[in-house]
């Protein structure tokens, strides 16, 4: 695993820490890339939410990296043998297995010092590193997330549980990696490991440290996600971590969606998210409608979603920002089950390209809201993904041509006071 | 003629009229002309070609031209109830194939209601689907999900399950909808009655039917390019039947269905309207065969001379699980199927069955209702696939022979052949082995 295929090719690097780069040699014959920052492609078991091959293949610029968490559903992989790509027809993509689901509840409370609990739909299912090690050889993916106790996002945790989840984490990292190198079945795959630490900066700065230690092909930054602490501490805990971290190794942020968030992680040197946040803006029956045009082309800033969208009141606006419940809406969006959409028959968003914006309107859209029907979670599904995408084109736009204020305001649409609270 | 909402209104009459002549230069019968005549007279904006006709049993295969393109007959319609095919794109029904589905007057008239659908170019509009549109008249659902409603002669009352408000669905509001809808084929206000009710509340049904069709006529505002068709009451009784078709097929309506069946009743009555109303209805034109939508019953009704079926049922119980497949039904979600690594139907070449297995739908069941899209699109596929293949047998002389294998493969042994399929079938000269 010293000679990890994955190489991140860094590009740029604003002010030491936003970066800009392609992360290459990805997969078994290392034939795929991502930019970075980018975001990873959410699945539940494989599969986009509401998505069939035909509607997801209407986007385009999709994730070369698929998400899965797939914990329950090792016996039949087992008797399967040839790996989950396969199983879920899944021939063209880079496999990614994390340990939890970022968008389903974790509740805390079943860790133990050689176990960790994740949740299915049959509910808990405990793991020990034998386990867990036996899951990925029958996964087989391009690369996992090593096992990690982080129970310790809570901002009530004390420094001894939080100690512990790093010396757990550091543990279970070095059993995993121990039975990975001695697996024919692994050759090829690539671990992540994962950096606890709560909210505590001296254990973020040791599990970083020791994490870096190990031969691992990058990092997963556990503990921050949305809820758990306010964007300053998280943005300061992020900057402590990366600063131990070798530069060419890439850092994954698990559990941080909101675009105003992710533009703050990013800066502090965050190069890769999960795509969480689309689908839960999909599930509250929502379409992403925020503003991310920094082109200087006149003619395409008209295309953009028009900044007056936040004025005009159509978005809501939220409260503190960084303490939002997940299934909330966010000032990002635009609620279609809203009685004002029922007559209006725009595209979500003008001059956006996806197939969703291209045939249908909002008042279509409001109609199979408010008949709960399925083909509503389809279709913004695929514009939220869509919208999402081109939020993080924009964001590497932003860092190479030096544009990340622009982008920021555009993002957090000069929403008053907001940006300050924030920063 | 009216100001005209939509867009595409003068390619279609242009299409319709280049459709009428290729229709007549096709006809050489004096009736084949009569008729063509008449359909000119009141310029209904369909025509039917008929391809071939079983020399054994009542099938043939049609072109059906319709406003927004042509249909292949037999012809499968799948129903998109509320302006939308249950989690499938317009474009995914397009690709399997769909030339028309269907839209519910009644869920569609309550939400989003005809004044919003008719801003948005009609439901064609409104859905975007390019192909042809089929709207009910609102009245089955009345009567089957509303419980207070209550039918005079003036139509159907009822209170509004969203509001209270009590409605009437009055023959003249149901076709105005329906124009709001902008369908292709809109269907008449009927009165429908149970199928196992019998008495003289049929009869009354029935005559009351001949009524509102007429009413029905007089309300529609869009002749020229909205089909009316006439249903077919008179419950079980072969007279009230016989009576409801001498009156309804005086009057020049585009096309027929029958209606008033798959209900419940008993399949030895279901077969015997059925065939009893294709003996009656004109040769020329359409004849729908409403609510009918299982394989077996498809390829039986196809024999007694129908063209056109719809029915929730293959989409309906693809959101449970069950996909449609030559020998039956496979329950995805059944524990069998959780390590079975084939496609549904290794045959099949639908979307699904090309990238999925058993086993991962079993699955993904559990994880996410894309599990749902991909049964659904198999079976609308399955749906398709049936009637494609019925049709090409009957244009190839052979369909007696295709019921045969077809029903081989759907039944185990002979002695599981429902009878009342193998009587209807031999009512038609097919013999099943």
């Amino acid at each position: 695993m010293a000679g990890s295929r994955i190489k991140l090719e860094l590009s740029r690097v604003v002010q030491g820490k936003s970066r800009l780069g392609v992360l290459k040699g990805l997969g078994r014959t290392g034939q795929h890339s991502l930019e970075v920052p980018g975001c990873l492609l959410y699945t539940h078991f494989g599969t986009v939410p509401h998505l069939t091959q035909d509607t997801l293949h209407t986007l385009s610029n999709l994730s070369s990296v698929t998400q899965v968490t797939l914990a329950e559903h090792q016996e039949v992989l087992e008797e399967f043998k040839d790996g989950f790509k396969k199983f879920a027809g899944l021939h063209d993509t880079v496999l990614y297995c994390s340990l939890h689901d970022p968008a389903a509840p974790c509740p805390p409370g079943y860790t133990t010092n050689k176990t960790v609990s994740v949740w299915g739909s049959g509910g808990r299912i405990e793991l020990t590193v034998a386990k867990f090690m036996a899951l990925q050889k029958t996964v087989r993916p391009d690369w996992y997330q090593s096992m990690a106790d982080g129970e310790t996002w809570q901002s009530n945790t004390s420094r001894k549980r939080v100690r512990k989840s790093v010396d757990r984490t550091l543990a279970h990292l070095d059993e995993c990696l121990l039975v990975h190198q001695n697996s024919q079945e692994l050759q090829g795959v690539e671990v992540f490991g994962v950096v606890e630490g709560g909210d505590i900066l001296e254990e973020r700065v040791r599990s970083a440290r020791e994490t870096a230690k190990r031969p691992v092909a990058g990092f997963c930054l556990d503990g921050l996600q949305t809820g758990s602490m306010d964007q300053a501490l998280r943005t300061q805990l992020i900057a402590a971590m990366t600063k131990e971290l070798p530069e060419d190794k890439p850092r994954l942020l698990q559990g941080v969606g909101r675009p105003d968030e992710v533009l703050a992680c990013a800066e502090a040197g965050v190069d890769l998210f999960e795509s969480f946040f689309p689908f839960q803006v999909t599930e509250r029956g929502c379409a992403l409608c925020f503003n991310f045009d920094i082109s200087p082309d006149p003619e395409r800033a008209g295309r953009a979603p028009p900044a007056g969208v936040v004025n005009t009141g159509e978005t809501q606006p939220n409260g503190d920002v960084t303490l939002d419940d997940q299934t909330q809406m966010t000032s990002f969006e635009i609620n279609l089950k809203d009685k004002r959409y029922q007559d209006d028959f725009r595209p979500l968003v003008g001059g956006c390209g996806c197939y969703c914006c291209q045939n249908h309107q909002r008042a279509y859209l409001h109609h199979l809201l408010v008949t709960n029907e399925l083909l509503a979670g389809v279709l913004l599904m695929i514009h939220n993904t869509a919208h999402y995408n081109g939020f993080f084109s924009a964001l590497r736009e932003a860092i190479a041509n030096d544009k990340l204020d622009l982008l920021k305001r555009r993002v957090l649409g000069e929403r008053g006071g907001q940006t300050e609270r924030k920063e | 003629m009216q100001p005209s909402i939509f867009s595409c209104l003068a390619s279609y009459v242009h299409y319709n009229m280049a459709a009428i002549v290729e229709c007549g230069a096709d006809s050489n019968t004096a009736e084949n002309h009569m008729s063509l005549k008449k359909a000119l007279s009141v310029a209904s904006p369909l025509s039917l070609r008929i391809i071939a006709e079983c020399s054994v049993t009542k099938a043939r295969a049609c072109d059906l031209i319709l406003p927004h393109s042509a249909v292949s007959t037999p012809v499968f319609m799948p129903v998109g109830t509320q302006g939308t095919l249950k989690g499938i794109t317009v474009d995914q029904l397009e690709g399997l194939g769909c030339q028309i589905c269907l839209g519910n007057t009644y869920h569609l008239g309550m939400r989003p209601g005809p004044d919003l659908i008719e801003k948005a170019n009609g439901l064609h509009g409104f859905m975007n689907w390019k192909r042809n549109l089929l709207t009910d008249s609102g009245g089955f659902q009345m009567v089957s999900l509303v419980e207070l409603s209550e039918v005079t002669e003036e139509g159907v009352k009822f209170k509004s399950p969203y509001d209270g408000k009590e409605i009437l669905l009055s023959p003249e509001k149901s076709i105005s909808i329906q124009n709001s809808l902008g369908s292709d084929i809109m269907m008449q206000l009927d009165d429908v009655v149970s199928s196992t009710v019998t008495g003289p509340r049929v009869e009354e049904a029935m005559h009351r039917s001949i009524r509102w069709l007429d009413r029905c006529v007089a309300a529609n505002k869009n002749p020229h390019k909205q089909n009316l068709f006439a249903i077919i009451q008179g419950g079980l009784n072969a007279d009230l039947r016989k009576a409801c078709l001498d009156e309804m097929t005086r009057r020049d309506v585009p096309g027929f269905a029958i209606g008033g069946l798959s209900g419940g009743e008993e399949k030895d009555d279901f077969w015997r309207m059925v065939t009893l109303s294709t003996d009656h209805l004109p040769r020329e034109k359409p004849r729908y065969l409403m609510g009918v939508g299982y394989a077996v019953d498809l390829v039986v009704c196809v024999a007694l001379g129908c063209d056109m079926f719809d029915c929730v049922f293959p989409t309906r119980t693809a959101r449970f699980g069950s996909a449609l497949v030559p020998w039956g039904s496979l329950q995805v979600k059944h524990k069998q199927y959780a390590k079975d690594f084939q496609p549904i139907d290794p045959d099949c070449q639908c979307p699904t069955c090309k990238r999925h297995s058993r086993a991962y739908l079993h699955a993904l069941f559990k994880s996410d209702t894309a599990a749902m899209h991909h049964i659904t699109i198999h079976n609308i596929a399955y749906q398709l696939n049936l009637m494609r293949s019925v049709r090409q047998s009957i244009v190839e002389g052979r369909f007696p022979e295709f019921i045969r294998t077809f029903m081989k493969r759907m039944f185990s042994s002979r002695d599981q052949y429902p009878s009342w399929a193998v009587d209807a079938l031999a009512s038609v000269n097919v013999t099943l082995e």
